[in-house]
Protein backbone atom coordinates (compact mmCIF):
# COMPACT_ATOMS: atom_id res chain seq x y z
CA UNK A 1 0.00 0.00 0.00
CA UNK A 2 0.98 3.88 -0.91
CA UNK A 3 1.97 5.72 1.97
CA UNK A 4 -1.17 7.43 3.35
CA UNK A 5 -1.59 10.91 1.90
CA UNK A 6 -1.90 12.71 5.80
CA UNK A 7 -0.08 11.18 8.41
CA UNK A 8 0.32 12.97 12.26
CA UNK A 9 2.25 11.06 14.32
CA UNK A 10 2.55 11.48 18.41
CA UNK A 11 0.76 14.45 18.66
CA UNK A 12 1.47 16.22 22.49
CA UNK A 13 -0.16 19.14 23.48
CA UNK A 14 -0.97 20.74 26.29
CA UNK A 15 -3.69 23.91 27.62
CA UNK A 16 -1.53 24.59 30.75
CA UNK A 17 -1.68 22.47 33.28
CA UNK A 18 -4.44 20.03 30.71
CA UNK A 19 -2.62 17.51 28.97
CA UNK A 20 -5.24 17.69 26.03
CA UNK A 21 -3.07 15.44 23.36
CA UNK A 22 -1.32 12.49 24.77
CA UNK A 23 0.31 10.93 21.75
CA UNK A 24 -1.70 10.82 18.69
CA UNK A 25 -0.99 8.87 16.19
CA UNK A 26 -3.24 9.33 12.43
CA UNK A 27 -2.96 7.89 8.95
CA UNK A 28 -5.63 9.00 5.97
CA UNK A 29 -5.25 7.75 2.77
CA UNK A 30 -5.85 9.39 -0.18
CA UNK A 31 -9.35 10.35 -1.48
CA UNK A 32 -10.55 8.50 2.20
CA UNK A 33 -12.79 9.69 4.37
CA UNK A 34 -11.43 9.57 8.23
CA UNK A 35 -13.94 10.64 10.63
CA UNK A 36 -13.38 11.87 14.34
CA UNK A 37 -15.62 11.06 17.19
CA UNK A 38 -15.39 11.43 21.15
CA UNK A 39 -17.11 13.27 24.30
CA UNK A 40 -16.42 16.77 24.43
CA UNK A 41 -12.98 17.66 25.36
CA UNK A 42 -11.75 14.51 24.08
CA UNK A 43 -8.89 16.56 22.20
CA UNK A 44 -10.68 15.90 18.53
CA UNK A 45 -10.57 19.70 17.46
CA UNK A 46 -7.47 19.87 18.81
CA UNK A 47 -6.07 17.24 16.51
CA UNK A 48 -7.85 18.22 14.03
CA UNK A 49 -6.59 21.99 14.42
CA UNK A 50 -2.90 20.76 14.18
CA UNK A 51 -3.22 19.33 11.14
CA UNK A 52 -3.16 23.14 9.89
CA UNK A 53 -1.31 24.32 12.48
CA UNK A 54 -4.61 26.33 13.68
CA UNK A 55 -3.38 24.89 17.39
CA UNK A 56 0.65 24.36 17.98
CA UNK A 57 1.90 20.87 19.30
CA UNK A 58 4.49 20.68 21.32
CA UNK A 59 5.85 17.56 20.14
CA UNK A 60 4.64 15.43 16.70
CA UNK A 61 4.90 15.62 13.09
CA UNK A 62 2.47 16.15 10.81
CA UNK A 63 2.73 15.60 6.84
CA UNK A 64 0.20 16.36 4.24
CA UNK A 65 1.31 14.88 0.41
CA UNK A 66 4.94 16.18 0.58
CA UNK A 67 5.23 18.80 3.43
CA UNK A 68 6.16 17.92 6.70
CA UNK A 69 6.21 19.40 10.08
CA UNK A 70 8.18 18.57 13.39
CA UNK A 71 6.18 20.47 16.11
CA UNK A 72 9.47 19.79 18.63
CA UNK A 73 11.67 21.86 16.31
CA UNK A 74 8.83 25.12 16.39
CA UNK A 75 8.62 25.98 13.39
CA UNK A 76 8.66 29.27 12.06
CA UNK A 77 5.11 30.95 10.78
CA UNK A 78 6.47 30.26 7.04
CA UNK A 79 6.56 26.35 7.51
CA UNK A 80 3.25 26.35 9.51
CA UNK A 81 2.01 28.50 6.38
CA UNK A 82 2.97 26.07 3.90
CA UNK A 83 1.66 22.97 6.20
CA UNK A 84 -1.47 24.86 6.21
CA UNK A 85 -1.43 25.31 2.26
CA UNK A 86 -2.05 21.68 1.86
CA UNK A 87 -5.27 21.97 3.41
CA UNK A 88 -8.85 23.57 3.24
CA UNK A 89 -10.76 24.01 6.64
CA UNK A 90 -14.92 24.23 7.53
CA UNK A 91 -15.34 25.60 10.46
CA UNK A 92 -18.19 25.08 13.07
CA UNK A 93 -19.47 28.76 13.00
CA UNK A 94 -18.46 29.02 9.23
CA UNK A 95 -16.41 32.19 9.83
CA UNK A 96 -17.06 33.72 6.40
CA UNK A 97 -15.89 37.44 5.77
CA UNK A 98 -19.44 39.61 6.56
CA UNK A 99 -18.17 42.10 4.71
CA UNK A 100 -17.78 40.16 0.67
CA UNK A 101 -20.15 38.58 -1.50
CA UNK A 102 -20.29 35.12 -1.44
CA UNK A 103 -18.60 35.12 -4.63
CA UNK A 104 -15.92 37.17 -3.30
CA UNK A 105 -15.57 34.93 0.11
CA UNK A 106 -15.17 31.86 -2.15
CA UNK A 107 -12.62 33.51 -4.50
CA UNK A 108 -10.71 35.59 -1.60
CA UNK A 109 -7.54 32.51 -0.73
CA UNK A 110 -7.38 31.77 -4.63
CA UNK A 111 -7.51 35.63 -5.44
CA UNK A 112 -5.61 37.43 -2.32
CA UNK A 113 -3.63 34.51 -0.89
CA UNK A 114 -2.63 32.51 -3.91
CA UNK A 115 -3.05 35.18 -6.50
CA UNK A 116 -4.24 33.88 -9.45
CA UNK A 117 -5.80 36.05 -11.57
CA UNK A 118 -9.22 37.26 -10.74
CA UNK A 119 -11.56 36.14 -13.71
CA UNK A 120 -10.30 33.03 -13.39
CA UNK A 121 -11.06 32.62 -9.94
CA UNK A 122 -14.34 33.55 -10.33
CA UNK A 123 -14.93 31.12 -12.93
CA UNK A 124 -13.90 28.52 -10.68
CA UNK A 125 -15.89 29.72 -7.98
CA UNK A 126 -19.11 29.82 -10.18
CA UNK A 127 -18.71 26.35 -10.82
CA UNK A 128 -17.90 25.43 -7.21
CA UNK A 129 -21.05 27.83 -5.88
CA UNK A 130 -23.13 25.24 -8.52
CA UNK A 131 -21.35 22.02 -6.88
CA UNK A 132 -22.58 23.11 -3.60
CA UNK A 133 -26.41 23.97 -5.03
CA UNK A 134 -26.03 27.64 -4.23
CA UNK A 135 -24.98 29.12 -7.79
CA UNK A 136 -27.94 31.73 -7.56
CA UNK A 137 -26.29 33.11 -4.39
CA UNK A 138 -23.10 34.49 -6.27
CA UNK A 139 -23.72 38.10 -5.56
CA UNK A 140 -25.56 37.72 -1.83
CA UNK A 141 -23.85 38.48 1.08
CA UNK A 142 -23.32 36.28 4.32
CA UNK A 143 -25.92 37.55 6.28
CA UNK A 144 -28.16 36.86 3.87
CA UNK A 145 -28.04 33.05 4.00
CA UNK A 146 -29.86 30.61 5.85
CA UNK A 147 -27.26 28.52 8.50
CA UNK A 148 -27.08 25.73 6.22
CA UNK A 149 -26.34 27.91 3.16
CA UNK A 150 -23.82 29.80 4.79
CA UNK A 151 -22.00 26.47 5.72
CA UNK A 152 -22.29 25.28 2.18
CA UNK A 153 -20.51 28.56 0.92
CA UNK A 154 -17.70 27.81 3.50
CA UNK A 155 -17.14 24.37 1.97
CA UNK A 156 -16.55 25.85 -1.71
CA UNK A 157 -14.67 28.46 -0.16
CA UNK A 158 -12.09 25.60 1.53
CA UNK A 159 -12.41 23.74 -2.04
CA UNK A 160 -11.10 26.86 -3.71
CA UNK A 161 -7.43 26.54 -2.81
CA UNK A 162 -7.61 23.20 -4.39
CA UNK A 163 -6.63 21.50 -1.11
CA UNK A 164 -5.23 18.13 -0.79
CA UNK A 165 -7.07 17.27 2.30
CA UNK A 166 -10.21 19.27 3.66
CA UNK A 167 -10.85 19.59 7.20
CA UNK A 168 -14.53 19.90 8.57
CA UNK A 169 -14.82 20.83 12.37
CA UNK A 170 -17.83 19.64 13.55
CA UNK A 171 -19.39 21.45 10.32
CA UNK A 172 -23.15 20.92 11.18
CA UNK A 173 -22.91 21.75 15.29
CA UNK A 174 -24.23 24.91 15.21
CA UNK A 175 -27.06 24.47 12.99
CA UNK A 176 -30.64 23.68 13.11
CA UNK A 177 -31.57 19.99 12.87
CA UNK A 178 -33.34 20.88 9.68
CA UNK A 179 -30.56 22.11 7.71
CA UNK A 180 -27.92 19.50 9.01
CA UNK A 181 -29.16 17.33 6.05
CA UNK A 182 -28.14 19.92 3.15
CA UNK A 183 -24.53 20.35 4.58
CA UNK A 184 -24.08 16.38 5.23
CA UNK A 185 -25.32 15.67 1.33
CA UNK A 186 -22.59 18.26 0.27
CA UNK A 187 -20.04 16.40 2.34
CA UNK A 188 -21.14 13.13 1.04
CA UNK A 189 -21.07 14.11 -2.74
CA UNK A 190 -17.59 15.43 -1.96
CA UNK A 191 -16.53 12.29 -0.76
CA UNK A 192 -17.89 10.25 -3.57
CA UNK A 193 -15.94 12.51 -5.99
CA UNK A 194 -13.24 11.48 -4.15
CA UNK A 195 -11.78 14.11 -1.69
CA UNK A 196 -9.68 13.26 1.12
CA UNK A 197 -11.47 14.54 4.09
CA UNK A 198 -10.65 14.47 7.78
CA UNK A 199 -14.20 15.66 9.91
CA UNK A 200 -14.96 16.01 13.69
CA UNK A 201 -18.12 15.15 13.81
CA UNK A 202 -21.09 13.84 16.61
CA UNK A 203 -23.56 12.96 13.27
CA UNK A 204 -22.56 8.93 13.62
CA UNK A 205 -25.00 8.09 10.51
CA UNK A 206 -23.13 9.84 8.77
CA UNK A 207 -19.82 8.41 10.19
CA UNK A 208 -21.70 5.05 9.30
CA UNK A 209 -22.59 5.56 5.68
CA UNK A 210 -19.48 7.63 4.45
CA UNK A 211 -16.08 7.25 6.77
CA UNK A 212 -13.85 5.03 5.66
CA UNK A 213 -12.07 5.06 9.22
CA UNK A 214 -13.51 6.51 12.31
CA UNK A 215 -11.21 7.42 15.02
CA UNK A 216 -12.73 7.25 19.14
CA UNK A 217 -10.94 9.60 20.90
CA UNK A 218 -10.89 9.75 25.04
CA UNK A 219 -8.62 11.78 27.07
CA UNK A 220 -6.39 12.40 24.43
CA UNK A 221 -5.46 9.26 23.09
CA UNK A 222 -7.30 7.11 19.95
CA UNK A 223 -8.98 4.72 22.44
CA UNK A 224 -10.41 2.78 19.21
CA UNK A 225 -10.07 2.64 15.34
CA UNK A 226 -11.49 1.13 12.86
CA UNK A 227 -13.89 0.94 9.68
CA UNK A 228 -17.14 2.09 10.94
CA UNK A 229 -18.73 -0.93 10.75
CA UNK A 230 -16.44 -2.44 13.59
CA UNK A 231 -15.92 1.10 15.80
CA UNK A 232 -19.78 1.99 15.65
CA UNK A 233 -21.46 -1.17 15.14
CA UNK A 234 -19.48 -3.87 17.21
CA UNK A 235 -16.64 -1.41 19.46
CA UNK A 236 -14.20 -3.37 21.23
CA UNK A 237 -13.52 -1.03 23.84
CA UNK A 238 -15.96 -0.43 26.98
CA UNK A 239 -15.28 3.49 26.94
CA UNK A 240 -16.42 3.20 23.03
CA UNK A 241 -20.01 1.49 23.97
CA UNK A 242 -20.35 3.67 26.63
CA UNK A 243 -19.70 7.01 24.47
CA UNK A 244 -22.16 5.42 21.49
CA UNK A 245 -24.87 4.59 24.05
CA UNK A 246 -25.08 7.80 25.18
CA UNK A 247 -25.40 9.60 21.93
CA UNK A 248 -28.27 6.75 21.50
CA UNK A 249 -30.22 7.41 24.75
CA UNK A 250 -29.13 10.69 26.33
CA UNK A 251 -31.48 10.31 29.10
CA UNK B 1 -27.51 98.56 25.00
CA UNK B 2 -28.15 95.36 23.43
CA UNK B 3 -25.99 92.87 24.57
CA UNK B 4 -26.11 91.68 20.48
CA UNK B 5 -25.16 94.11 17.78
CA UNK B 6 -26.82 92.75 14.80
CA UNK B 7 -25.34 94.98 12.30
CA UNK B 8 -22.08 93.08 13.68
CA UNK B 9 -23.46 90.01 13.15
CA UNK B 10 -24.11 90.40 9.68
CA UNK B 11 -21.15 92.31 8.90
CA UNK B 12 -18.82 89.59 10.56
CA UNK B 13 -20.44 86.63 9.06
CA UNK B 14 -18.07 86.62 5.80
CA UNK B 15 -14.47 87.54 7.32
CA UNK B 16 -15.41 84.36 10.05
CA UNK B 17 -16.82 81.81 7.05
CA UNK B 18 -13.25 82.84 5.78
CA UNK B 19 -11.66 82.40 8.86
CA UNK B 20 -13.43 78.61 8.69
CA UNK B 21 -12.97 77.44 6.04
CA UNK B 22 -9.49 78.60 5.12
CA UNK B 23 -8.61 77.87 9.11
CA UNK B 24 -10.43 75.40 11.33
CA UNK B 25 -11.84 73.21 8.35
CA UNK B 26 -8.32 72.51 6.44
CA UNK B 27 -6.64 72.33 9.50
CA UNK B 28 -9.22 70.00 11.11
CA UNK B 29 -8.64 67.66 7.57
CA UNK B 30 -4.88 67.72 7.29
CA UNK B 31 -4.60 66.99 10.98
CA UNK B 32 -7.02 63.90 11.10
CA UNK B 33 -5.72 62.48 7.98
CA UNK B 34 -2.47 62.23 9.36
CA UNK B 35 -3.94 61.41 13.00
CA UNK B 36 -5.52 58.96 11.51
CA UNK B 37 -2.52 57.46 9.81
CA UNK B 38 -0.27 57.56 12.94
CA UNK B 39 -3.51 55.77 14.35
CA UNK B 40 -3.29 53.09 12.82
CA UNK B 41 0.72 52.53 13.07
CA UNK B 42 0.79 53.09 16.96
CA UNK B 43 -2.59 50.76 16.83
CA UNK B 44 -0.69 47.99 14.72
CA UNK B 45 2.85 48.94 16.87
CA UNK B 46 0.88 48.01 20.56
CA UNK B 47 -0.97 45.00 18.89
CA UNK B 48 2.75 43.35 18.62
CA UNK B 49 4.50 40.90 19.94
CA UNK B 50 7.50 42.17 20.35
CA UNK B 51 7.88 44.26 23.38
CA UNK B 52 10.39 46.68 21.54
CA UNK B 53 7.87 47.46 18.91
CA UNK B 54 4.55 47.74 21.41
CA UNK B 55 6.43 49.92 24.11
CA UNK B 56 7.51 53.07 22.53
CA UNK B 57 3.66 53.29 21.03
CA UNK B 58 2.25 52.29 24.93
CA UNK B 59 4.68 55.36 26.00
CA UNK B 60 3.46 57.68 22.76
CA UNK B 61 0.10 56.93 23.87
CA UNK B 62 0.94 57.61 27.45
CA UNK B 63 2.98 60.61 27.39
CA UNK B 64 0.05 62.66 24.43
CA UNK B 65 -3.01 61.56 26.71
CA UNK B 66 -1.51 62.61 29.99
CA UNK B 67 -0.22 65.76 28.98
CA UNK B 68 -2.78 68.90 27.69
CA UNK B 69 -3.29 69.41 24.13
CA UNK B 70 -2.76 73.22 24.64
CA UNK B 71 0.80 72.76 26.49
CA UNK B 72 1.72 70.40 23.77
CA UNK B 73 0.63 73.16 21.38
CA UNK B 74 3.23 75.38 23.31
CA UNK B 75 6.45 72.87 23.47
CA UNK B 76 6.56 72.67 19.74
CA UNK B 77 5.63 76.31 19.26
CA UNK B 78 7.14 78.11 21.58
CA UNK B 79 9.60 75.15 23.57
CA UNK B 80 11.52 73.62 19.78
CA UNK B 81 12.97 76.64 19.37
CA UNK B 82 15.50 75.83 22.67
CA UNK B 83 16.36 72.82 20.54
CA UNK B 84 17.11 74.97 17.67
CA UNK B 85 13.87 73.90 15.90
CA UNK B 86 12.24 76.82 15.12
CA UNK B 87 8.35 76.26 13.23
CA UNK B 88 6.32 78.40 11.78
CA UNK B 89 2.37 78.41 13.43
CA UNK B 90 0.95 76.35 10.71
CA UNK B 91 3.61 73.64 10.80
CA UNK B 92 3.36 73.78 14.76
CA UNK B 93 -0.21 73.59 14.37
CA UNK B 94 -0.71 70.81 11.99
CA UNK B 95 2.70 69.27 14.13
CA UNK B 96 0.84 69.08 17.61
CA UNK B 97 -2.46 68.44 16.23
CA UNK B 98 -1.86 65.50 14.67
CA UNK B 99 0.46 63.84 17.42
CA UNK B 100 -3.03 64.72 19.86
CA UNK B 101 -5.46 62.95 17.25
CA UNK B 102 -3.25 60.18 16.69
CA UNK B 103 -3.04 59.25 20.72
CA UNK B 104 -6.34 59.26 20.98
CA UNK B 105 -7.44 57.22 17.45
CA UNK B 106 -4.76 54.74 18.00
CA UNK B 107 -6.56 53.54 21.00
CA UNK B 108 -10.06 53.40 18.96
CA UNK B 109 -8.65 52.15 16.22
CA UNK B 110 -7.00 49.07 18.33
CA UNK B 111 -10.33 48.41 19.92
CA UNK B 112 -11.73 48.21 16.71
CA UNK B 113 -9.13 45.35 15.45
CA UNK B 114 -9.67 43.54 18.67
CA UNK B 115 -13.28 43.44 18.09
CA UNK B 116 -12.97 41.68 14.79
CA UNK B 117 -13.77 37.84 16.21
CA UNK B 118 -11.02 35.32 15.48
CA UNK B 119 -12.74 33.22 13.72
CA UNK B 120 -12.04 35.66 10.91
CA UNK B 121 -8.13 35.45 11.61
CA UNK B 122 -8.41 31.76 11.32
CA UNK B 123 -10.64 31.75 8.45
CA UNK B 124 -8.48 34.04 6.36
CA UNK B 125 -5.42 31.64 7.53
CA UNK B 126 -6.63 28.54 6.36
CA UNK B 127 -7.15 30.33 2.72
CA UNK B 128 -3.93 31.00 2.61
CA UNK B 129 -3.20 34.55 3.46
CA UNK B 130 -0.63 35.99 5.78
CA UNK B 131 -0.93 38.63 8.40
CA UNK B 132 -0.29 41.54 6.24
CA UNK B 133 -3.03 40.32 3.12
CA UNK B 134 -5.42 38.98 6.44
CA UNK B 135 -4.95 42.72 7.96
CA UNK B 136 -5.62 43.96 4.55
CA UNK B 137 -8.34 42.11 3.35
CA UNK B 138 -10.42 40.75 6.45
CA UNK B 139 -10.25 42.53 9.02
CA UNK B 140 -9.39 46.30 8.67
CA UNK B 141 -12.70 46.37 6.61
CA UNK B 142 -14.09 44.78 9.65
CA UNK B 143 -13.00 47.11 12.21
CA UNK B 144 -13.29 50.17 10.09
CA UNK B 145 -17.25 49.57 10.84
CA UNK B 146 -16.51 49.28 14.58
CA UNK B 147 -14.30 52.32 14.64
CA UNK B 148 -16.96 54.87 13.18
CA UNK B 149 -18.02 55.74 16.34
CA UNK B 150 -15.75 56.19 18.65
CA UNK B 151 -13.67 58.16 15.75
CA UNK B 152 -16.34 60.45 15.13
CA UNK B 153 -15.54 61.52 18.35
CA UNK B 154 -12.36 62.58 17.70
CA UNK B 155 -12.46 64.58 14.74
CA UNK B 156 -15.66 66.23 16.33
CA UNK B 157 -13.37 67.04 19.54
CA UNK B 158 -10.63 67.55 16.89
CA UNK B 159 -12.91 70.77 15.20
CA UNK B 160 -13.05 72.45 18.24
CA UNK B 161 -9.68 72.23 19.75
CA UNK B 162 -8.39 73.69 16.96
CA UNK B 163 -9.65 77.21 18.36
CA UNK B 164 -6.35 76.30 20.93
CA UNK B 165 -4.10 76.93 18.12
CA UNK B 166 -5.25 80.61 17.96
CA UNK B 167 -2.96 81.19 21.06
CA UNK B 168 0.23 80.45 18.48
CA UNK B 169 -0.75 82.79 16.10
CA UNK B 170 -2.96 80.49 13.68
CA UNK B 171 -5.73 82.62 12.37
CA UNK B 172 -8.82 80.24 12.11
CA UNK B 173 -12.14 80.95 13.20
CA UNK B 174 -11.64 81.76 17.17
CA UNK B 175 -8.72 83.83 16.00
CA UNK B 176 -10.88 86.18 13.82
CA UNK B 177 -13.50 86.69 16.16
CA UNK B 178 -11.11 87.95 18.28
CA UNK B 179 -9.42 90.05 16.34
CA UNK B 180 -13.06 91.66 14.99
CA UNK B 181 -13.64 91.91 18.83
CA UNK B 182 -11.17 93.64 19.77
CA UNK B 183 -11.55 97.10 18.67
CA UNK B 184 -15.70 97.28 19.69
CA UNK B 185 -15.32 95.09 22.64
CA UNK B 186 -18.33 93.44 21.30
CA UNK B 187 -16.79 89.33 22.47
CA UNK B 188 -20.34 88.12 23.26
CA UNK B 189 -21.68 88.70 19.39
CA UNK B 190 -18.39 87.91 17.81
CA UNK B 191 -17.94 84.75 20.16
CA UNK B 192 -21.50 83.84 19.88
CA UNK B 193 -21.75 83.63 15.85
CA UNK B 194 -17.91 81.82 16.09
CA UNK B 195 -20.24 79.20 18.79
CA UNK B 196 -22.71 78.76 15.96
CA UNK B 197 -20.13 78.00 13.02
CA UNK B 198 -18.51 75.23 15.28
CA UNK B 199 -21.79 74.03 16.47
CA UNK B 200 -23.29 73.78 12.74
CA UNK B 201 -19.70 71.85 11.52
CA UNK B 202 -20.47 69.56 14.32
CA UNK B 203 -24.10 69.06 13.02
CA UNK B 204 -23.11 68.16 9.49
CA UNK B 205 -20.59 65.63 10.85
CA UNK B 206 -22.88 64.04 13.26
CA UNK B 207 -25.08 63.31 10.36
CA UNK B 208 -22.21 62.22 7.95
CA UNK B 209 -20.87 59.52 10.74
CA UNK B 210 -24.70 58.33 11.02
CA UNK B 211 -24.61 58.01 7.04
CA UNK B 212 -21.79 56.23 7.66
CA UNK B 213 -22.28 54.03 10.28
CA UNK B 214 -25.67 52.83 8.21
CA UNK B 215 -23.67 52.34 4.70
CA UNK B 216 -21.44 50.16 6.70
CA UNK B 217 -23.73 48.20 8.56
CA UNK B 218 -25.41 46.76 5.94
CA UNK B 219 -23.78 43.00 5.66
CA UNK B 220 -24.21 43.09 9.30
CA UNK B 221 -27.01 41.17 11.36
CA UNK B 222 -28.20 43.33 13.46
Amino acid sequence: MSAPLLEARGLVKSFGDNRVLRGIDVAVPAGSVTCLIGPSGSGKTTVLRSLNGLETPETGTVRVGDVELDWSTRPDARAVARLRGQSGMVFQAHNLFPHLSVLDNVTSGPVFAQGRPKAEAQEEARALLERVGLADKADSFPVQLSGGQQQRVGIARALATRPEVVLFDEPTSALDPELVGEVLQVMQSLAAEGWTMVVVTHEMRFARQVADQVLFLDGGVVVEQGPPSEVLVEPREARTRQFLQRLLDPL
Amino acid sequence: MNAIDWDLVRSSLGPLFEGLVRGTLPLTAVTFALGLALALLVALMRLSGNWLVSAPARFYVSVIRGTPLLLQLFIVFFGLPALGLTLDPWPSAIIALSLNVGAYASEAVRGAILAVPRGQWEAAMTVGMGRVTTLRRVVLPQAARIAVPPLSNTLISLVKDTSLVSTILVTELLRRAQEIAAPSFAFFTLYGVAAVYYWVVCLVLSFGQTRLETKLSRHVAV
